[in-house]
């Protein structure tokens, strides 16, 4: 590997890494605007997607121009396309974030509830852990803490999947905060659809140290469970 | 700004077209875009299509109007190029298309042919490189070359690399063993051979040999490093290593380099310059040559799409 490629692709990691150091805070941000009511701090997560999304756009393109002057095999050609898979996910990561921001910013203007019928808490917390483990399973192409973030997904599936029944009972039980509930509803699909792309990103890390490809079964299962809990 | 890209792009060159205000035939980029090589080449001061990143750069050599002639054969047509100063340059193009003449050009060791006959400028550092009162000898110091084959002299390590100095008329022992240790160190051979440098050059692998002539060349402590094909008769592992060494003299020294291998101007390179048939076709950051290239035949040739 000659030494400008050597420092190109640690460029990139280190963009990378900001990447995912931008989108984990606006994840957290998002998820204490929540927590603590609070509309600017949800209105900055809101606004600060853009900066995510333009440092997409730099990475990927640095990544195109990578691959178009050093031409890269085996590893190296692994790497990049790994890297390039990641921001994709990284930047859909922050999309979500910024929907459950929306959804706390709407929540903070209605009437609070004082009980989530599922444990939200639990999921919110594996979200970001998953997340951070996948980015540090970069850092070293850490198989065995990628591995781990395939498994804290299935915890986060299990809540999701209780979530609907634990809404359909509240709904019932208090009509008058069908409101809140539909939202709370649409932040657990959030919550499990970021989840899922901290599992490719860390099967892309997977992919990277052995060249092969993870299917993941378990999302489509759980987007029957979605359009059902939705019908 | 940014309404229309078209004519962005024709804006794109605004200070070469100042500079190059008497080029009649082809004047419009938005032409230039559509033209075949085969038109380039019947055009004799064709307008390089030279990126605006260039002229970001300051210059330590500055071609203008450059016209060259072995006898009545033109080889060099109407060339401006600014060299930007501590990058690495690649000079690209199909064999014959005068990359060689034109490095030749740079540090005058072209004077040496019969019947040639330049028309045009070159500066170095903005003093004329063609002017009646530059001392040739003096010029070629000021800018190290490295050939395609490499070239030890037939006698030591030590003599090769202190060559410009003993002819100098340098004799002090110690300045000449740093001076050696220092320009072996900077072209990456010394922990490869600092156990025998009074043991002849001719015994070093082709690779090593090159690095020698790099070493060599640096030691007179030269502005411009000019290599003309310096990895062509290397293996692989050997060119990575050159091309390694190319990237670490940048910024200390500017490299102009002649390559025909486009990846090797994709890896190694800041600028690179798209020569076809005596004409400089294209000029921009390597980066945006190949991926992003202004001209359809620039882009026609990287992606080998060609003849
Ligand atoms: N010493 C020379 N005498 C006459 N013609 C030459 C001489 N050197 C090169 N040429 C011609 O000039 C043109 C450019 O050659 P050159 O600069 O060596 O091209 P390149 O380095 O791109 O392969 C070619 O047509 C070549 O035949
Ligand atoms: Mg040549």
């Amino acid at each position: 590997m000659s030494i400008h490629f050597r420092r190109q692709t640690e460029k990139l990691k280190k963009m990378v890494l900001t990447l995912g150091g931008m989108v984990e805070q606006a994840l957290r941000d998002a998820i204490n605007s929540l927590d603590q009511r609070d509309p600017e701090l949800a209105q900055r997560v809101i606004r600060g997607d853009r900066q995510i999304n333009s440092t997409e756009v730099e990475i990927e393109e640095e990544c195109l121009a990578t691959l178009a002057l050093h031409q890269p095999v085996a590893f190296d050609l692994r790497y990049l396309i790994a890297i390039l898979k990641m921001c994709n996910d990284l930047e859909r990561i922050g999309d979500l974030a910024v929907n459950v921001a929306e959804q706390a910013k709407f929540l903070c203007s209605e009437e609070e509830i004082m009980h989530v019928p599922y444990d939200l808490t639990a999921m919110a917390s594996r979200a970001q852990m998953m997340l951070k483990n996948a980015l540090d399973a970069l850092v070293n192409v850490d198989t065995t803490l990628a591995e781990g973030v395939r498994a804290a997904d299935r915890q986060v599936d299990a809540i999701y999947r209780e979530m609907f029944e634990l809404i359909e009972a509240a709904m019932r039980e208090n009509p008058h905060q069908l409101t809140q509930l539909i939202h709370y509803l649409q932040i657990g699909r959030q919550i499990e659809r970021l989840a899922d792309h901290a599992v490719n990103i860390a099967e892309d890390v997977l992919y990277l140290s052995n060249g092969e490809f993870f299917k993941k079964n378990a999302g489509d299962e759980n987007d029957t469970i979605g359009r059902i809990g939705h019908a | 700004m940014g309404t229309n890209p078209v004519m962005d792009k024709s804006m794109s060159t605004t200070e070469s077209d100042l500079n190059n205000a008497n080029t009649a035939t082809v004047t419009q980029p938005d032409d230039r875009d559509q033209l075949t090589l085969e038109q380039i080449a019947a055009t004799d001061n064709f307008k390089s299509e030279t990126h605006d990143a260039l002229y970001q750069e300051s210059p330590i050599i500055n071609v203008k109007n450059f016209n060259l002639w072995y006898g009545s054969k033109q080889a060099l047509f109407n060339i401006n190029m600014p060299i930007a100063e501590g990058q690495v340059t690649a000079l690209v193009g199909p064999s014959g298309c005068g990359k060689s003449t034109l490095l030749r050009s740079v540090n005058r060791i072209n004077d040496l042919i019969d019947g040639l006959h330049i028309d045009g400028e070159m500066d170095l550092n903005g003093a004329p490189i063609y002017d009646k009162s530059v001392d040739v000898i003096e010029l070629r110091k000021r800018m190290g070359m490295v050939f395609q084959k490499p070239n030890p002299f037939p006698m030591s390590i030590f003599e090769n690399v202190v060559y410009s100095l003993r002819i100098d008329g340098e004799r002090n022992k110690g300045v000449l063993e740093e001076v050696c240790e220092r320009s072996l160190r900077g072209s990456a051979l010394w922990d490869e051979v600092k156990d025998r440098i009074h043991e002849s050059a001719l015994g070093l692998s082709g690779g090593q040999q090159q690095r020698l002539c790099i070493a060599r060349a640096i030691a007179a402590e030269p502005e411009v490093l000019l290599m003309d094909e310096p990895c062509s008769a290397l293996d692989p592992i050997a060119t990575g290593k050159i091309e390694d060494l190319v990237e670490e003299l940048r910024g200390e020294y500017t490299i102009l380099m002649v390559t025909h291998n486009m990846q090797q101007a994709s890896r190694a390179s800041n600028y690179t310059a798209f020569m076809y048939l005596g004409r400089l076709v294209e000029y921009g950051p390597t980066r945006d040559i190949f991926t992003n290239p202004h001209l359809r035949p620039t882009e026609d040739y990287i992606s080998g799409r060609f003849g």
